[in-house]
């Protein structure tokens, strides 16, 4: 191959690269997402709107995105490395021997067992002490809700089993049987809690 | 450990090897020159792109312009993405008013997206427009198929007999683009919308709390790149913590979906590899080698975070496995399975806190990339990299009983050896000198987070992902800082352009070889015999290089913490 039919060539594939580049630019970039988004309006428009809760025509929350609950009439979440901050996501990142990662998870212990008298260390869960990875975890699992119960039913003035009942009808379990952990979602709990309680009061 | 945990993981791995064949031969129809049933729709389409590109398909290429054609499309690329990143301030799409990406990130982003690392030394969420997530997702298509492209290249190289060239580039490129990721993108895109992703331009939402608080809720068009993102196994997610994002992946469901989508195309890939040898047990052979070192690592990161961290059980008064950094909807054995999948197939999107990892599990994560990510590894470039392994497996092979060494017929010689040592010296000296580097200035040291052995391994582990092209991070390293945009960027290229030389150069040589029928003294590589020597050869050769270095980092991690021993001072 001469120099010149060299030259060219590398020209032409430049020229093609840039030209493709383009193409797949256009496709992928701006036809394949608005197309998705368009279909998923169509069929999905809930979930694809971020499953957004809505109370007395507020947003209240997502039903997928964590929040923090502090009152000890609710049931509380995992603890969180952002305050359950959504739009800036963030795991605490310590590590295994890092000395913050025992004086956390001490102090989230010592502040579960000072709201819920009796309990002891031995019943509470990882989950509760631990923080998640995405800070807006909106789950706890089984054990860490029922621990919660004797709590949460005290001081919204329920029966115990009242309250219990609640958290069962909420579990979740895995996937097929198989895949991930049971759990409940602490958010939706919290909205049955407060309607069980608006209900009780309207009665009353 | 629980017996459901580990139903679930042996479950997978069932689905997993389904897939292998029907992919396998769908990936035969679609390059070599079968019908498929999306033909009649994506025909016209693909004439129309080699219209606009000025592409002649019938155009024969040898190694070396092979080599030219993606180097260029894929600097288009890099043209393409970061001026976008940059002006993203001024330009449409961006409800939430961020401004453009600071130069060293924006450099560090498009290197690493164009690289199919997905590397993010940025917080998606909080830092991107919706034209930027948009863009990026767009190198979320081209870096898998230039991947593929280029074992179909190197596949060709082996099973061509006295040819000269390796097919066409573009040829490669668009039908990989037009009959893979695009539809498979696009149903799974759907799918991830029903199992709860959002997909919609409107800015972020402000909730009001329970408790009467604000909280800003994100939006965006999340499931277009979830998909692509998964199925291309890129892993640069739309939001900062990617996988674990609720947003991203809201449940089990997703999650194992997600998981099955990263693993069609490599997988499927060793079928199409040995049916192009014309033994399928050709094929079988790597794709078992690969799965025995992915069972290990799973089984052995399920354990270490089952069994969790001493330090805490202690505080606990009772065994407890590690949550840390973990989401309570994936449970332990989600987790694990994820992390350890996102390392040995390179996706690199986490559903985990690595940086909160037992040290075992680190080991893992960390051992699963520095060999080079063959162990199932990312489109084209996992089979690429474990052929390359086969070469020196049956180069050792050949020294052992003292004959010319063979592979599916072609001789092997120095030329092929010493091509593939190289391609397997050079990242490991990339990945222990910028460590190195890193721990010896004050540069490196500022940008690391925790204490201890463990900081190290954020260290080793960062170097480790950008050359694997692999993308995970131990997320406490700050990589935003840049003495880490500009080092794990160098290591990014480094790990991808570079090493398609060597690939390439044997494939070119390999092609012109005539076929050598087999002898008595060949040695079979369609045997477990020969798939224990390719495990043996990844382990050895691949691993065993770092051991000093893991030996300081997470294995000095895990006797201190197993010896209650905390790094940094006196706890609060």
């Amino acid at each position: 191959m001469s120099e010149m039919k060299k030259d060219r060539a590398v020209i032409h594939h430049l020229g093609t690269a840039l030209r493709l580049g383009i193409v797949f630019t256009v496709i992928a970039g701006l036809i394949y997402p608005l197309v998705i988004t368009g279909l998923g309006q169509l069929l999905f428009p809930a979930q694809a709107n971020g499953s957004l809760i809505v109370r007395g025509g507020q947003v209240v929350g997502s039903a997928l995105i964590g929040q923090s609950f502090t009152s000890p009439r609710y049931f509380q979440g995992r603890p969180s490395a952002t305050g359950y901050s959504a739009d800036a996501s963030s795991a605490s990142n310590l590590g295994p021997t890092n000395p913050a990662l025992i004086a956390d998870v001490k102090a989230a212990l010592e502040g579960v067992l000072a709201e819920n008298p009796g309990l002891t260390a031995a019943q509470v869960p990882a989950d509760l002490v631990e923080t998640s990875d995405s800070g807006v975890d909106p789950d706890i699992s089984i054990q860490a809700a029922l621990i919660q119960v004797p709590r949460v039913a005290a001081q919204n003035q329920l029966s115990q089993a009242t309250v219990l009942a609640l958290v069962k009808s909420q579990e979740r379990g895995r996937f097929l049987g198989l895949f991930g952990s049971p759990y409940v979602n602490v958010l939706e709990l919290n909205l049955k809690l407060q309607a069980l309680v608006q209900a009780k009061g309207g009665q009353g | 450990m629980t017996l459901i945990g580990s139903l679930g993981i042996i479950v997978f791995f069932g689905l997993v090897t389904l897939a292998v064949k029907p992919v396998g031969l769908y990936l035969y129809n679609v390059f070599d020159g079968g019908r498929t049933w999306l033909d009649p729709i994506l025909v016209p389409c693909e004439r129309a792109i080699y219209k606009l590109g000025g592409v002649d398909p019938k155009r024969e290429m040898r190694w070396t312009e092979y080599l030219f054609a993606m180097l260029a499309f894929n600097l288009v690329g890099f043209v393409l993405l970061y001026p976008v990143l940059r002006l993203q301030g001024a330009l449409p799409l961006n409800p939430q008013h961020f401004s453009g990406v600071g130069a060293h990130v924006a450099w560090n982003t498009a290197v690493s997206f164009v690289t199919n690392t997905n590397w993010q030394a940025y917080g998606g969420e909080s830092t991107l427009s919706y034209l930027s997530q948009m863009w990026l997702t767009v190198q979320q298509f081209l870096s898998p198929i230039t991947g593929l492209a280029m074992v179909l290249a190197f596949i060709r190289g082996l099973t061509r007999k006295n040819a000269s060239t390796l097919g066409n580039f573009w040829v490669d490129l668009t039908r990989a683009f037009l009959w893979i990721a695009l539809p498979v993108a696009a149903v799974a895109a759907l799918v991830l919308i029903a199992l709860g992703t959002p997909q919609n331009f409107a800015p972020y939402t402000v909730a009001h709390t329970l408790q009467g608080a604000k909280q800003v809720l994100p939006q965006g068009p999340v499931a277009s790149m979830t998909s692509i993102m998964q199925f291309g196994d890129n892993g640069g997610g739309y939001f900062n913590t990617n996988a674990g994002y609720p947003f991203e992946t809201p449940n089990s469901a997703s999650l194992m979906f997600q998981l099955i989508l990263g693993f069609l195309v490599p997988v499927g890939l060793t079928y199409y590899f040995g049916k192009k040898a014309g033994d399928t047990r050709q094929g079988w052979t790597i794709f078992a080698a690969m799965m025995v070192l992915f069972a290990f690592g799973v089984f052995a990161t399920y354990w270490a975070e089952a069994a969790g961290n001493p330090l805490v059980s202690h505080v606990l008064q009772h065994a407890v496995p590690n949550m840390t950094g973990k989401e309570t909807r994936f449970g332990v054995a989600g987790s694990s399975l994820f992390e350890t999948s996102t390392t040995a197939v390179s996706w690199g999107s986490t559903a985990a806190a690595n940086d909160s990892f037992t040290p075992i599990g680190s080991l893992i994560l960390l051992f699963n990339m520095m060999t080079g990510e063959v162990i199932i590894g990312a489109w084209g470039v996992g089979l690429l990299g474990m052929l390359a392994f086969a070469i020196l497996a049956v180069f050792l092979a050949g020294l052992m009983v003292g004959r010319t060494p063979e592979y599916l017929g072609k001789k092997i010689q120095a030329y092929e050896v010493k091509m593939a040592t190289l391609a397997m010296i050079v990242p490991t000296f990339v990945i222990l000198g910028l460590a190195a580097w890193a721990v010896s200035t004050n540069g490196g040291l500022s940008g690391i987070f925790n204490p201890g052995p463990q900081g190290l391994s954020e260290v080793l582990y960062a170097f480790s992902s950008g050359v694997g092209n692999n993308g995970s991070a131990m997320g406490g390293l700050n990589a935003a800082a840049p003495f880490y945009t500009w080092t794990v960027g160098f290591a990014m290229l480094i790990g991808r352009f570079p090493m398609y030389i060597p690939a390439l150069a044997i494939a070119g040589s390999l092609v012109k070889k005539q076929s050598v029928p087999p002898s008595i003294g060949t040695f079979p590589t369609n045997s477990w015999l020969f798939g224990l020597l390719l495990i043996s050869t990844v382990v050895i050769v691949g691993a065993l290089v770092f051991f000093p270095a893991l030996a300081l980092g997470p294995l000095a991690e895990q006797f201190a913490m197993s010896g209650g021993h905390l790094f940094g001072g006196v706890p609060k």
